[in-house]
């Protein structure tokens, strides 16, 4: 027993120790990508993203010119698992490490300061801002503890930018075919904003084995089930469409990027070959954004994109890059940034 | 010692009793008074065994959603449907292992298959990078903790005397929980140090569940109770489920049952808990450690508790500690303090309840069917909770979270009283026969 536990405890060990030097070895070195001045890139049409590259900046929030996206990249001083930025602010959802490690929602405004914070009960999943910047969501992936889970497994909340807490629409009234059901296991996430009192968001219940896309309604507080086997929807800019990522079979853990045509009913099923599971972005009204891990080395992603279109094929957008979201329209900056160089 | 349930002279015939029945090298008089003395090696063993095992699978539970989201670029949304569906497997696994255990009358060695089968889900994490290597992880994770627990509880029943049956596994669940709380600790900090250090996390699970398996494979005796009841040659009979579920073990099943539909899941009082103020939310992920606190403080105590004035009678009546917990999580406002005051009274709950009820299926089942009495005890209750679990969440939905818990909390204080006429029996007929043993081995 004593040998088998000196063996044992020794190899853990040495992994251990051996992790914390590469890690250190990691730390120290610089990241290996181009950098460019942050007020630079924020100055004209943008792509906020959390960066992936290895060294000592891997995991902040990064900024690339939406005309030079592969080109060199501004870091900004946020560190996010998650982010989503508008023109006047950003949603930065992080993990607090420590012991014990916590999670939080930062609400950041355009110098990338902290404006409001709240606690996350779980994992960062999703968050977006609805585009006239007055309302944020948030998903969080909530596991409890091996003895004792039930079937609550995300928390998606809507809260105004003023600090209105619109709730946990887990409790919002949910209609399929006209009825109000209820089932145990429901479970809501990946909300995108239509205007400051619409959205859509993913319901899901494995009893009735399906995902369905619902419209809510934050006045009324209800979801109403419009079209099925829908997971984490993003309307387009002009409002006419939603892409999402669709599984291959319930509970598969693939998935394929689709586009729903709103007004026709239409699917259009783009031709991804690998398993995206994410939320899309759109670049504009006919190309989608999405991360997708990079196959063999853990933690690292890459961006891609492809045109909404059966035929085309995707394309490496942002390299060593997650969560991208798209800035299109600059606003008039009240205050004066100050200089970086 | 307040404690101490006889006078002196019976406490000398306890350790004479306790010495020729049950511990061949053990207890001399003079330290019978101890709880290390009245709980026997092996059972103290067997809760280092979990918790080397609860460090081992606590830790990978805490840090695998994030390596999932954060690491593997994969949302761990999906993992939430195997989730629930496990649960109910894992209630049929364990009634196997129980079974098995019986059959074979080779609990360790069933128990030992159990812990070697998720010992090595944790080292197949290290090299596991799709969301369905992941989720078969964890299923395996899962079938392996619902075989093992049944007979291993029956060994701490065998091995123990039984009149310490409560505080035996009293120890044995606060070991147990010790690990639980460690794992997570042992888990940030190596992320902590090494934040993209999941790996080390693994290998660290892994060494835990390696070092379980060693101390149960090579210092847990092979303890066989037929073998013991029949001399050499004992036939395979089949376990008798009729036996199992209509013999004196009966109230007690129907009890558990009648109390289990009345448990909602913890994850709804963490959420009611949650939906009131910040200091719950904040610390969400981690409401349960605070009930395992309370737990793990209690776990001893209550089960001599048990052990003193009836197994039943504390197990049925610490479900008003779940009463309580209902009544503080319904309020409208809440705090630090009520927040605090709720996860003490779940963690009552749990050492009135947990362990009492192993110890209490163990107490009155035979020995050829001791696991599999055992195991239908803990299924019945997995079962009842589970379903009210789905039950609450609609009673949630419709009436909302105040009046839900209102509800649930009238219906067991209606539900305790008729428990505990039901099982009232039972702690006699121990009792009698407990004086019995004691009487016959002083003569």
């Amino acid at each position: 027993m004593l040998v088998i536990a000196l063996v044992v405890v020794a190899g853990a060990g040495g992994y251990g120790v051996h992790a914390y030097a590469s890690y250190r070895q990691t730390q120290a070195s610089a990241t290996p990508v181009d950098q460019m001045a942050l007020d630079t890139a924020l100055d004209q049409p943008h792509i906020v993203f959390r960066s992936t590259a290895p060294g000592a900046d891997y995991g902040r929030v990064a900024v690339v010119p939406l005309s030079d996206p592969t080109g060199p990249r501004a870091f900004t001083p946020a560190t996010c698992d998650r982010v989503y930025a508008t023109t006047s602010e950003a949603m930065c959802l992080r993990t607090v490490r420590g012991i014990p490690t916590t999670f939080e929602a930062d609400l950041l405004n355009k110098q990338w300061q902290v404006e409001r914070s709240w606690p996350l009960p779980g994992v960062p999943s999703r968050t977006r801002i609805s585009a006239d910047g007055s309302l944020v969501a948030t998903t969080a992936f909530v596991t409890g503890d091996s003895y004792a889970s039930v079937g609550f497994s995300t928390r998606t909340r809507i809260t105004g930018v003023d600090g209105h807490d619109y709730g946990n629409i887990e409790f919002y009234k949910l209609i399929v075919n006209g009825k109000t059901i209820a089932p145990v296991d429901r479970n809501m996430w990946g909300v995108t904003f239509v205007n400051d009192s619409q959205f859509y968001a993913t319901a899901a219940s494995t009893l009735y084995g399906t995902t369905w896309l619902v419209r809510g309604n934050l006045r009324a507080k209800t979801l109403t089930a419009i079209h099925r086997n829908v997971e984490c929807p993003s309307v387009s800019p002009d409002g006419t469409r939603i892409a999402f990522k669709q599984a291959t079979k319930y509970g598969s853990g693939k998935w394929h990027i689709t586009v729903l045509n709103l007004k026709t009913g239409v699917e259009t099923q783009l031709d991804e070959p690998r398993s995206v599971d994410d939320q899309v972005e759109w670049l504009n009204n006919s190309t989608l954004l999405y991360g997708l891990p990079r196959k063999g080395s853990p933690g690292e992603t890459d961006v891609y994109s492809i045109r909404v279109d059966a035929h085309a094929k995707p394309k490496l957008f942002i390299a060593d890059a997650w969560s991208p979201s798209v800035v299109r329209e600059i606003q008039y900056r009240t205050q004066p940034r100050q200089s970086v160089d | 010692m307040g404690w101490d349930p006889l006078p002196n002279g019976h406490g000398k015939g306890l350790a004479l009793y306790l010495s020729l029945r049950d511990r061949p090298g053990g207890a001399t008089p003079h330290d019978a008074r101890t709880t290390a003395s009245r709980v026997s090696s092996v059972v103290v063993t067997l809760g280092i065994v979990s918790m080397l095992t609860d460090m081992s699978s606590e830790s990978v539970v805490a840090v695998l959603p994030l390596y999932v989201t954060a690491t593997l670029g994969l949302s761990t949304i999906a993992y939430g449907f195997i989730d629930g569906l496990m649960q109910g497997a894992s209630a049929l696994v364990r009634i196997l292992g129980g079974w098995a255990a019986d059959r074979l009358d080779r609990p360790k060695w069933v128990a030992f298959f159990g812990y070697g089968v998720s010992a090595l889900t944790r080292g197949a994490l290290l090299f596991a990078a799709g969301f369905g290597a992941i989720t078969a992880l964890v299923t395996f994770d899962r079938i392996g903790k619902g075989f093992r627990t049944a007979p291993r509880d029956a060994i701490i029943t065998a091995s123990s005397n039984r009149q310490f049956l409560g505080r035996s596994f009293g120890v044995h669940r606060t070991l147990d929980t010790v690990g639980a709380a460690l794992g997570p600790l042992m888990a940030f900090v190596v992320l902590w140090e090494i934040p993209n250090g999941y790996s080390t996390v693994f290998v660290a699970s892994f060494a835990c569940a390696l070092l379980g398996l060693a101390a149960l494979g090579l210092l847990v005796p092979d303890v066989r109770p037929r073998a013991k009841l029949g001399g050499p040659k004992v036939e395979r009979v089949p376990i008798r489920w009729r036996h199992v579920l209509g013999g004196p073990a009966r109230p007690i099943l129907i009890a558990a049952a009648v109390l289990g539909l009345l448990t909602v899941g913890d994850g709804f009082i963490y959420l009611a808990l949650q939906s009131r103020d910040g200091f719950a939310t904040r610390w969400f992920p981690l409401l349960y450690v605070g009930t395992n606190i309370g737990y793990l403080g209690l776990a001893i105590p209550v089960g001599r508790l048990a052990d003193r004035v009836g197994r039943a009678k504390v197990l049925v009546i610490g479900h008003l500690g779940l009463v309580a917990a209902y009544a503080v999580a319904a309020m409208h406002s809440g705090g630090t303090r009520s927040t605090l005051l709720c996860l003490l009274l779940m963690g009552t709950f749990y050492a009135a309840t947990d362990g009492v009820l192993a110890a209490i299926a163990g107490r009155v089942s035979s020995d050829e069917s001791r696991a599999s009495t055992i195991a239908a005890a803990q299924t019945v209750t997995a079962v009842a909770r589970m379903i009210a679990s789905s039950a609450f969440g609609l009673l949630w939905y419709t009436i909302g979270r105040s009046s839900a818990l209102d509800v649930v909390a009238l219906a067991l204080v209606v539900a305790v009283p008729a428990c505990y006429l039901l099982t009232r029996r039972l702690d006699r007929d121990v009792a009698a026969d407990d004086a019995a043993a004691v009487e016959a081995n002083s003569k």
